[in-house]
């Protein structure tokens, strides 16, 4: 008979599975953990709302924005300190990309005072200004969207892949073989991803997944067939997967149809963030705010549009497991 | 900024080769705008030396990138121009109408080729002018073996492709944006003006995919007529009607690249449609326009007698046994690192089997060396263009006919 403590070769090499396994985890994802407190086994997605965002008036309050972030982030992560939940996430030290999307031009880019909420919270959490940066594709566009370029200093970093290139090596997954803005690459350690809640002509809607094209050199080779399974690979990229840490999706304004450009007339104030560290659960439920909002309008769903957005399931499948889109596995918390 | 164009810009010199548009073993030809050292070295040099002398405290690093490892921002209204080929829809949508593609292009955004941009409502080109690779390479280069033997082209690109080819040699000028690789401001008559100066009796439109800069590649030909300087192009053939017959009818030759001859390939491997391209050559064929076919040859994937079969047939019936075919080697690149290079075998059997069905003029290339990079009468068999690598050595066609049988040999023999 074994003695307490002793362990067989069996249990042995079944701790040692289970350390592995936990180690793995817990060194890739294990930020994954906090969400996933109160709703075993599902994917969280926040959506934190605010009818007074812009008070009287036409923008967004910058304290209220800060305000719903806060509510977004400690529900998310089950804290009770606005600060708390940026710790979980990113450590002094890193560098913090911010993936904002600045392609819908003033109307229906990502929202500067989110950025500048973010911004804060990163830097109570450990984070100096400097060692946040964020970027898009492209200097110009966001300029003309309100952001200040900078890429010097003691400031928050500012600045597209225009102004540093992409990788010259390709790097693929799937039916995708493209080059990565070395902003990613090269000078962020995590990424947080900012998106805007937007319909798309092609991909039928786009948010969390469809941004990561913004990190690519060659978009434009993947919209065919409706962005699918383009988006999913793209997503699938190591570098990509690895830096990823969160998707914080602006649904302040939104669009319901004529995406995925600036068109006043299918726009709508949501004064929303929808948070989640599952992005494929994100749109998945972004998707759903916006099928709403067409039934709303008396606009057909995307289905019958013939351009439902199946990146989604491809993002889900059993070649990518980007996270779920079973709403069975979706905790979608609103607050 | 961009620089005028001048024999000291430093626009990316594509892989070189036998088979433009293709795939090929690297062969350097004459550049146009390569000097011992041009203004890009000079500024490199200068700032290596400026940053080991320790000047460079005094710059703002950008995230210890150096600068002049990116490209400049270009002046985009320079090069911009409205797109020949779309039509407008509704909400300031278009539609591209200059390949089969058709691609429905909302505000702000750019098609499938990534050089031409909706931008309220109208669709602009944005790659007139704008020049990111040239050249001083043989015709034979194109390769277009009936064309002018012996003579040189002056060949230019822009950045943009409508197809993606997994084998493609000159990725990082095709499948790219133009503000993402250098160029060079080349307006037309300037081009015209270079090839003449350089001794080029010809314009050659190739590297990348000159349908994606139809309307340069006409008003260059244009200019290039009006000086004397004639054009060829070198494309994937994948153009609507309408723009083939108005753009390639400026042409003096053309050359085609048949990328396989199943649609499974053309979706799987082009990512387009081999109807379309089909089409093209019979259209080209009604025009009578000079045309050559490349068919390159990728272990495996198109390499089956009865696709070599296929092919010759249609060609034989439909364009006629005239029409010249290169069956080309392949060469590990881009996204099919993976196959090997072509065995020379595989490309004497798709030669053997086209002469078989009765084609003509069958030619294998990037193999230098091969007798079949060769010109022989159909008649009486005897050598009438001789070629070694890129250079036609031996030329003995008289006014278009075999000077031994006097039997017609097609093509341009002649300035």
């Amino acid at each position: 008979m074994r003695q307490r403590g002793d362990a067989s070769r069996r249990d042995f090499l079944k701790k040692c599975i289970t350390g592995a396994a936990v180690l793995r985890v817990t060194g890739k994802m294990g930020l994954l953990e906090a969400t996933e407190q109160g709703a075993p086994g599902k994917s969280r997605v926040v959506i934190a709302r605010d009818a007074m965002l812009r008070g009287a008036g036409t923008t967004v309050d910058s304290h209220r924005v800060l305000n719903l972030l806060d509510r977004a982030m400690r529900t998310l992560f089950d804290r009770d300190n606005p600060v708390e939940p940026w710790k979980k996430l990113v450590r002094p030290g890193e560098i913090v990309g911010l993936k904002v999307n600045a392609l819908g031009g003033r109307g229906l880019s990502t929202n500067l005072q989110l950025v500048e909420a973010i911004c804060e919270r990163l830097q109570e959490a450990g984070i100096r200004a400097s060692d946040i940066v964020v970027w898009d594709r492209d200097s110009d566009e966001l300029e003309h969207v309100g952001f200040h370029i900078s890429a010097a200093g003691n400031r928050v970093q500012c600045f597209g892949t225009d102004r540093v290139d992409y990788e010259e090596e390709l790097v693929t997954f799937g039916s995708v073989g493209s080059r990565l803005s070395k902003i990613l690459t090269r000078h962020c350690d995590a990424l947080i991803n900012v998106p805007v809640l937007k319909d798309h002509d092609g991909a039928g809607v786009t948010m969390a997944l469809k941004n990561m094209y913004g990190v690519i050199h060659n978009p434009n080779k993947y919209h065919p067939n409706g962005c699918n399974p383009y988006i999913a690979d793209v997503n699938m990229l190591p570098e990509i997967r690895a830096k990823m840490r969160l998707t914080i999706c602006d649904a302040t304004t939104a669009s319901y149809e004529g995406g995925p450009g600036y068109k006043p007339e299918y726009n709508w104030k949501n004064n929303a963030l929808i948070v989640s560290q599952d992005p494929v659960a994100l749109d998945y439920t972004g998707w759903q705010i916006i099928e709403r909002k067409r039934a709303e309008k008396g606009l057909k769903t995307l289905e019958a549009d013939g351009r439902a957005p199946r990146y989604i399931a491809t993002a889900a499948d059993a070649q990518h497991r980007l996270g779920t889109n079973d709403p069975k596995r979706i905790a979608v918390v609103e607050v | 900024m961009p620089r005028e164009f001048d024999a000291g810009a430093d626009a990316k010199l594509p892989s070189a080769g036998a088979a433009e548009g293709e795939n090929s073993a690297v062969q350097v030809e004459r550049s146009p705008l390569s000097s011992p050292l041009d203004r890009r070295l000079f500024f490199k040099c200068a700032l290596a030396s400026g940053a080991a002398l320790g000047f460079c405290e005094f710059a703002q690093p950008l995230l210890a990138i150096p600068a002049w490892a990116v490209p400049q921002k270009q002046d985009d209204s320079r090069f911009t121009v409205e797109a020949k080929f779309y039509q407008k829809l509704q909400n300031k949508k278009i539609k591209c109408k200059l390949c089969p593609r058709e691609c429905a292009v909302g505000d702000r955004e750019r098609g499938y080729c990534g050089v031409r941009e909706n931008r309220g409502g109208i669709y602009y080109s944005l790659v007139h002018s704008r020049v990111c690779a040239a050249h001083i390479d043989p015709i034979e280069k194109k390769p277009l073996f009936h064309y002018l033997p012996g003579t040189l082209a002056f060949s230019l690109a822009t950045a943009g492709c409508n197809v993606n080819c997994k084998f493609c040699q000159n990725w990082d000028i095709s499948q790219v944006r133009p503000e993402q690789v250098p160029a060079d401001y080349a307006p037309p008559k300037l081009v015209a003006e270079l090839a003449k100066q350089h001794g080029c009796p010809t314009i050659a439109y190739t590297y990348s995919e000159p349908v994606v800069f139809s309307e340069y590649l006409m008003d260059a030909a244009d200019a290039g007529h009006a000086a004397g300087i004639r054009s060829v192009v070198v494309s994937n053939g994948y153009i609507q009607e309408e723009a083939l017959k108005t753009a390639y009818g400026k042409m003096d030759a053309v050359k085609i690249d048949l990328k396989a001859f199943t649609e499974s390939y053309y979706k799987d491997v082009v990512v387009g449609e081999l109807k379309p391209v089909l089409d093209s050559l019979v259209t080209l064929r009604k025009m009578n326009k000079w045309t050559e076919i490349v068919y390159l040859v990728v272990p495996t994937l198109n390499d089956s007698d009865s696709e070599f079969r296929g092919l010759a047939r249609w060609v034989k019936t439909n364009l006629g046994a005239d029409v010249p075919i290169h069956f080309t080697q392949f060469h590990p690149e881009y996204l099919l690192k993976n196959l090997p290079i072509t065995p020379v075998p595989t490309l004497e059997r798709a030669k053997a089997i086209a002469d078989a069905e009765g084609l003509h003029y069958v030619y294998i290339g990037n193999v230098p060396g091969h007798p079949a990079q060769n010109t022989y009468c159909p008649k009486c068999h005897r050598m009438l263009v001789e070629r070694v690598g890129l250079t036609a050595t031996k030329m003995l066609i008289r006014k278009g006919n075999c000077p031994f049988c006097q039997q017609p040999i097609p093509g341009v023999w002649h300035a």
